[in-house]
């Protein structure tokens, strides 16, 4: 009979992820960069959203993408055409970014680009409502988009996404008249989990509610307290 | 997948504990917290940490899950409450919104059971795991 012992631990799985999303958030910080992590289901419309973004942000803001959700070469095309430095992360079969991964996406940039001229780097994330959510980049600001073709249901059933989330885009709700959803519904069920969050119909087809959603994007980035003192335009 | 990730980090994170110990004890149990408002399901982690500790220091050691309900504060009601996750999240006497989680998000590793005596019969192999 052998007497058994007890080692306490309790020492948090998410740590060794924690302390990176802190390192890169530390880089972000001295270069004066305010950054966002843009997560959604696959199709939700992350690209469409970055495009109409730097379309309309990127003569006032200096702007860079790292992008996870990737498919194919076309996409980081798509948003090169703006003039914007965008690096895309080789991220396999993951289901999530996380924070080591992000650290490759900053240091590729840092060697492409001066990162103390540039305002504001938007992290495109794997389409997935799960996973995402746990694992943090180095962010300062969740953003999450839900089309309004996926339900009303969706924050309910995948409720750490919204709960974590600072933003929360209704997508493509220039389809609202050919479907039987509501809105209202969409934003009282975020609500129920997430006081704090703003909330903004969108349209990267129409335009709708884009103005507001850029608005969100200065103001966030000019709260920083490392903002830069130079505007562009 | 990512249970297969956090398994790795879990594994990482014993053998951490297990290389600082010096007569490093033969572990038969190890006790995990997983609260019920993360985005791991328990299943997934046990399969995973089976697959991945074959043939190493951890081979014999068991994988202990305690479920962690989620649990929230109602600060108008001045009172707890067990948010229906999937269903019902705002406080079902008021209808706050679920702003203060008092437990339910929890990861992480709470304890490890060992048996001191049985060093002597250890094989490990630490290289494996990386």
């Amino acid at each position: 009979m052998h007497q058994t012992f007890d080692a306490a631990l309790g020492i948090d799985l998410l740590h060794v992820n924690q302390a990176g999303a802190d390192h890169n958030r530390a880089h972000f910080d001295r270069w004066g960069i305010t950054c966002m992590n843009i997560m959604s289901s696959p199709g939700a419309g992350k690209t469409a959203l970055l495009e109409r973004t730097l379309e309309g942000l990127h003569q006032k803001l200096a702007i860079a993408v790292i992008e996870g959700d990737m498919t194919t070469e076309l996409d980081a095309d798509r948003l090169r055409q703006y003039g914007v430095p965008v690096v895309a992360i080789n991220t396999g079969r993951s289901c999530h970014l996380d924070a080591k991964m992000v650290a490759g996406g900053i240091h590729t940039l840092e060697h492409q680009h001066d990162p103390n001229a540039l305002d504001l780097v938007l992290v495109e994330n794997v389409g997935n409502l799960v996973c995402p959510a746990e694992f943090e980049v180095g962010e300062h600001a969740k953003v999450a988009l839900l089309s309004i073709t996926e339900g009303e249901d969706k924050p309910l059933k995948y409720p750490i996404m919204f709960q974590e989330a600072d933003c929360l885009l209704i997508t493509k709700v220039d389809l609202a008249p050919y479907l039987d959803v509501n809105i209202e519904q969409i934003a009282a069920n975020v609500r129920q989990m997430n006081s704090h969050c703003t909330i903004i119909s969108v349209s990267a087809k129409t335009g709708e509610g884009l103005e507001e959603w850029f608005g969100w994007v200065r103001s966030r980035v000019q709260a920083s307290p490392l903002a830069k003192t130079h505007t562009h335009a | 997948m990512h249970e297969t990730d956090m398994t790795k980090a879990l594994i990482l994170t014993v053998r951490d504990w297990w290389e600082s110990q010096p007569d490093r004890p033969n572990i038969t149990k190890i006790h995990l917290m997983v609260g019920q408002f993360t985005c791991v399901e328990p299943a997934g982690l046990q399969f995973a940490f089976e697959v991945q500790t074959r043939q190493t220091f951890l081979e014999n050691a068991a994988l202990v899950i305690q479920d962690v309900p989620l649990v929230a504060f109602c600060h108008p009601c001045q009172q707890e409450y067990q948010p229906e996750i999937g269903r019902q999240y705002a406080c079902p006497t008021c209808q706050a919104p679920m702003d203060d989680i008092r437990s339910g998000r929890e990861l992480k590793i709470d304890r490890i059971e060992y048996d001191g005596a049985e060093v002597g019969n250890l094989t490990p192999n630490p290289a494996t795991t990386r």
